[in-house]
């Protein structure tokens, strides 16, 4: 919302300058944006009157104008603009002058003839015709035809100062609960609040006359009476439609509404003087002289004054004659009923309509307006006599028409103000603070609100006030928040702290970090083609993924089921950055549907992925054991996965604890990798959050140290090379009599001395008892198991 | 004899000067101090001595025989820190050499900042909630007192599931104040991070998906002082001590008073730069006292129980921590910006 301070200055005397009124204002609860000086860029350039023009000799288009600029002598200015005549007052932009955009104007020559500046257009001042209306829009800005500025106009005077293009704009940013101040009026409360100063509020006087009887000449009625609380209209006849004068239109342009005619502007003028929306209409397309509000028809259709074609449903409220609809209520007036030219008869509507019905209007038929974003905020009802009753003043200030007499005032609602009890040691208790009771009613008095004891009357502007804790704040407002104190809490002492899933997402996360790998954050919408970038069947039913209505885009457009995608884009994003390694991980959701209430089943997993140096299969397994120990999962195994359509055939593994799935690994398949278009290997895990926290171990309890020594044999057994170093560390376990504390694999070999089709596996045994020290002897024993075993089992043999 | 001593004295000291290695040392030891060695040969020669001139002699033996000794031994220390030092030259290393790589991995910014706000509230003994992210609109909007109507409910703000607008994106972490209160029991403290969607095309400063801290405490006689208090620790403790808030009016449906408290500029001091805005301050969080109508709607007497609540982006406040200008930076995921925190 923007507010002239022109247009504040009629109602309260504010002696501030910008940036402090912007302070005071957003310290008292109106936040102000920005604010802005008109024509500030404008330097230097001041009205001057052409004394004489002749040709230019060297051109057949320029001319060489003497122009008087206040100073002792006139001076010379070369022009292209063919728009001039002796006698025209023009802004003249000097020697060293500036206009909008940073445009430097110098004194220079042209084609040889001396040039001390520069006659400007209204562009070149960031005008438009809208502003100055009989000024043209190529050539120069001739000032003359607003009787405000006729024989006031005097050379040398700035031009900002002369033209009015010197108000100052505050822009607020105003909360969905106040549309009262959505408006100049009611900014200008907030201020003569703020400020403790009185508001000179004005209250309209219509002299009317007009001929006619308003009621013979208009009837109203308002079958849809629960969406219009009130209906409230004047006629003006005779109506001259012209351009607006000149404070008007610069009132409009300060508040950043385009001029357009004087009924228009009429409108719109007091739109934002009062907050309330007008609608004016022209008399003789409204059929029988009466006007019906009501809920549209089936399919019933409507062209706007914006020219669209809108067809209509119960649930839209139009504003209609006998025969059809002439307006959108509370959105947008409709073509067949438009102000022209020739207009002679205009209806002034100032209602109030259902907040409610207007926005869902707007939205379905997708033309929110100025107007319905007001009336969507639920507006005051009270409002609308006094703003149709300013609109009928302002047509009489300005000739535009003659008013009936006589107003249409259909109420549908029963006026009934809040009371509420003023109850100071309340408020007090709220805040935290110790403001007496008088100094309440006096903040209170200020705002309007009446006070009778402890019985305080709400204004009826104030729908957003309700009940003690909103006194509240307008006390507190106005104490000024930061005149509150600031204590800490007292009260009974709550313990807390992390759960056990919140401590172990924490490890994960340091597990993943001392292992290298970067925490990541991706987004949980993806595009459905994603499931296509990693090759998951048209029929797989993961592709089943809750999809938004309204996504910004395709691209964003379901809730991922799968971490995978997202974690793929980030590689391949840094793989394209030529960054040369990278090490990643999300602890990440997925949404799958069919969760409690209609919402989603929120899963998290843990989601790595990995490329380059000393990056393979091995490195990320290296990497999902960590996590397993540090979060003691017990009889962990891995299972190779030949079927993933995203993995590598031959290098992907399921993680199992027992019988429980918690994940899978390994090399993401190189046409997944073609279709992200990078010819790198990219190793990916996929941990399931869930089923790890449910299988991690539990908190450690100290085993004593081994008291007797270990006895360490190495063994290399040769056998089908299709046999897994996983299948021959559990026949080695089983074989093992009880000794047999740790295999580790230290050897797999090919080649020269073996066999083709046949491997060595050469493993590092460490047996050892827990109550005496191990006889060579026993070891044998027990290697000897082992091998039979082996043997046995899978034909392995010793080497 | 006397001059035998003396002589055997001088040959051997002059002897020791010139060792340089333990084994030389070792074979003088023999030389002179072994069973065979001279200065036993000199004390051989005792029995050919008078009674009076033979403890005088043998002290004199003993005496040279002792500061042998020690001669030997103080050369063989000095030897082996010759030795010591020769090699500990050769072992030296050019330290400008890099060391050895052993990558640590880095946490992303945003949780960075969100751990700390974390702690200083665990400290307090505030909770930590979860919730779905995928939430009702019930809880998102009217329990949280957003009539129908609001604004934040426009399809050009949020995201939903369904034509009904029954399931949605969450736009605020607010509702897990709702579940809370639904939950647990009195008094609470709660502060409940995550997710939020807003339909906000990427820009700059803008992400259809950001996260959110939520803070929430119900108890007996809770004032909007606490509020002030407990906000002002919060900034400090991110900010540093001596970080200059102030506390504006504002309107959430879900407080009321209602306020967004700001940050003086770090960059200014709060005269206005472009960081700022011209502002002087930057806008932090917004806060509140719970509306008495949430309270209602949750069962709860607000006669009897008070509470504030509190929610701040997150992005926006690691932006301000790590000096990030772009908020694409965050979700864009470049090691090289990881790799910085």
């Amino acid at each position: 919302m923007n507010l002239s301070r022109k247009w504040l200055d009629e109602f309260v005397t504010v002696n501030a300058s910008d940036k402090e009124f912007a302070e005071a204002m957003t310290l008292s609860g109106s936040k102000v944006e920005t604010f802005s000086a008109e024509g500030e860029e404008i330097k230097n350039v001041v009205v001057g009157q052409v004394k004489s023009l002749v040709r230019h000799p060297n051109s057949d288009h320029m001319w060489i104008c003497q122009v008087d600029v206040g100073q002792s002598e006139p001076i010379q200015i070369v022009t292209g603009a063919q728009n001039l005549h002796e006698g025209d007052f023009v802004p003249t932009a000097l020697d060293d002058s500036w206009l909008p955009g940073g445009v430097h104007i110098t004194a220079g020559k042209l084609r040889g003839e001396e040039s001390n500046g520069m006659l400007c257009s209204l562009k070149e001042l960031g005008l438009t015709t809208h502003e100055f209306p009989y000024a043209i829009e190529e050539g120069i800005f001739v000032l003359c035809n607003d009787p405000e500025l006729e024989g006031k106009l005097v050379p040398g005077t700035d031009i900002r100062k002369a033209i009015g293009f010197n108000d100052h704009v505050v822009e607020f940013e105003i909360t969905p609960n106040r549309p009262d101040c959505l408006s100049v009026i009611g900014l200008a409360r907030e201020a003569s609040a703020t400020y403790d100063v009185p508001m000179a509020l004005h209250e309209p006087v219509v002299k009317g006359g007009a001929a006619g009887v308003l009621t013979e000449l208009l009837d109203v009625e308002t079958p849809a009476s629960d969406l219009v609380p009130r209906y409230t209209a004047r006629m003006v006849r005779n109506v001259k439609i012209a351009p607006s004068p000149l404070w008007m239109r610069e009132r409009l342009r300060a508040m950043g509404v385009r001029p357009i005619n004087n009924i228009v502007d009429i409108t719109n003028y007091v739109m934002l003087e009062y907050g309330q929306p007008m609608h004016a209409f022209d008399y003789r397309y409204v059929n029988g002289g009466k006007i019906i509000v009501r809920r549209a028809e089936e399919g019933e259709k409507l062209t706007t004054l914006d020219g669209k074609e809108h067809v209509l449903n119960a649930n839209h409220l139009v504003i209609a004659d006998e025969n059809r609809a002439v307006g959108l209520a509370g959105i947008m007036g409709g073509q067949n009923s438009e102000i022209v030219d020739d207009t002679t008869d205009v209806v002034f509507e100032s209602a109030c309509f259902n907040g409610t019905c207007i926005r869902k209007g707007a939205l379905a038929l997708g033309m929110r307006t100025e107007a319905s974003a007001k009336f969507e905020k639920g507006l005051d009802p009270m409002n609308t006599l006094p703003a149709v009753n300013r609109a009928c003043e302002l047509v009489e200030l300005l000739g535009a028409g003659e008013v009936v007499d006589g107003v249409i005032d259909i109420l549908n609602f029963v006026p009934l103000p809040t009371v509420l009890k003023l109850e100071p040691d309340k408020i007090n208790t709220l805040l935290g603070t110790d403001v007496s009771g008088n100094e309440m009613i006096r903040i209170l008095k200020k705002l309007d609100f009446a006070v009778d004891g402890e019985q305080v009357t709400v204004p009826s502007w104030r729908g957003d006030v309700k009940r003690m804790a909103d006194l509240a704040e307008e006390v507190a407002r106005f104490f000024g928040y930061n005149n509150i104190p600031t204590t800490l809490m007292r009260g009974q002492t709550t313990l807390g702290g992390y759960s056990p899933v919140q401590q172990t997402e924490r490890t994960l996360g340091q597990v993943c970090r001392s292992c290298g790998y970067d925490e990541i954050i991706t987004y949980s919408f993806i595009s459905p083609t994603y499931y296509d970038k990693i090759r998951w069947d048209k029929a797989d039913p993961r592709r089943d993924s809750l999809k938004i209505l309204n996504p910004l885009g395709e691209d964003t457009s379901i809730m991922r089921t799968t971490v995978l995608p997202s974690m793929l884009e980030i590689l391949t994003r840094n793989y394209n950055f030529r960054n040369k390694n990278a090490r990643l991980y999300e602890i990440g959701r997925v949404y799958l549907p069919g969760g409690p209430d209609g919402l989603a089943n929120e899963k998290r997993f843990l989601s790595m992925g990995a490329y380059g140096e000393d990056v393979d299969f091995f490195a990320l397994k290296g990497v999902v054991e960590a996590v397993l120990q540090e979060l003691r999962v017990e009889n962990v195994s891995f299972r190779p996965i030949t079927d993933n359509p995203s993995y590598h055939p031959g290098r992907c593994a399921q993680v199992l604890s027992g019988n429980a799935v918690l994940g899978l690994f390994g090399q993401i398949h190189p046409l997944v990798a073609r279709n992200y278009g990078v010819d790198t290997e990219f190793y990916c895990a996929e941990l399931d959050f869930e089923a790890l926290f449910q299988i991690k171990g539990a908190d450690p309890e100290y085993t004593p140290l081994p008291k007797f020594p270990a006895v360490t044999r190495d063994i290399a057994v040769v056998c089908d090379e299709a046999i897994t170093v996983g299948a021959l560390e559990d026949s080695i376990r089983k074989g093992a009599k009880g000794l047999l504390k740790e295999v580790t694999l230290f050897d797999v070999y090919q080649g020269k001395g073996i066999d083709a089709g046949k491997k060595s596996v050469a493993f590092n045994l460490v047996l050892r008892a827990d109550d005496r020290s191990l006889t060579s002897e026993e070891a044998d024993e027990d290697v000897k198991s082992i091998l039979d075993t082996l043997k046995a089992e899978l034909g392995a043999i010793l080497r | 004899m006397k001059e035998q001593l003396a002589k055997i004295r001088a040959e051997a000291l002059e002897a020791l000067e010139r060792t340089s290695l333990p084994a030389e040392l070792d074979e003088l030891r023999v030389r002179y101090l072994g069973k065979k060695g001279e200065l036993t040969a000199v004390l051989k020669q005792m029995g050919s001595l008078s009674a009076e001139e033979r403890p005088q002699m043998g002290a004199l033996v003993n005496e040279v025989k002792a500061s042998l000794e020690s001669a030997i031994e103080a050369q063989a220390q000095r030897l082996e820190s010759t030795a010591m030092e020769a090699r500990l030259k050769l072992e030296a290393v050019d330290v400008t050499i890099p060391g050895k790589v052993h990558k640590q991995g880095h946490k992303h910014p945003m949780y960075i900042a969100l751990d700390e706000i974390k702690e200083i509230f665990i400290g307090m003994g505030f909770t930590v909630l979860d919730g779905p992210e995928i939430e009702l609109g019930e809880l998102n909007f009217d329990r949280l007192n957003a009539e129908e109507g609001h604004p934040s409910r426009d399809w050009s703000d949020t995201f939903y599931f369904d034509t009904d607008e029954k399931v949605m994106l969450r736009s605020q972490t607010s509702p897990m104040q709702v579940r809370a209160m639904d939950s647990m029991e009195l008094p609470i403290r709660i502060i409940a991070p995550g997710r939020v969607y807003r339909k906000d095309e990427v820009d700059a400063t803008h992400s259809p998906m950001f996260h959110q801290v939520e803070g929430m405490v119900i108890d007996k006689n809770v004032t909007m002082a606490d509020l002030k208090g407990t906000l002002n620790l919060l900034a400090e403790k991110l900010f540093g001590v001596g970080t200059v808030t102030r506390f504006r009016p504002h309107h959430f449906p879900f407080t009321e008073p209602s306020c967004e408290m700001d940050v003086q500029c770090h960059k200014c001091g709060g005269v206005g730069c472009p960081t700022c805005k011209g502002e002087g301050w930057i806008e932090l969080l917004g806060a509140g006292m719970i509306h008495p109508r949430v309270l209602e709607m949750a069962g709860i007497d607000p006669n009897k129980w008070s509470g504030w609540a509190f929610g701040m982006g997150l992005e926006r406040t690691a932006m301000r921590r790590f000096k990030i200008a772009d908020l694409r930076l965050i979700f864009e995921n470049d090691v090289r910006f990881l790799e910085q925190f």
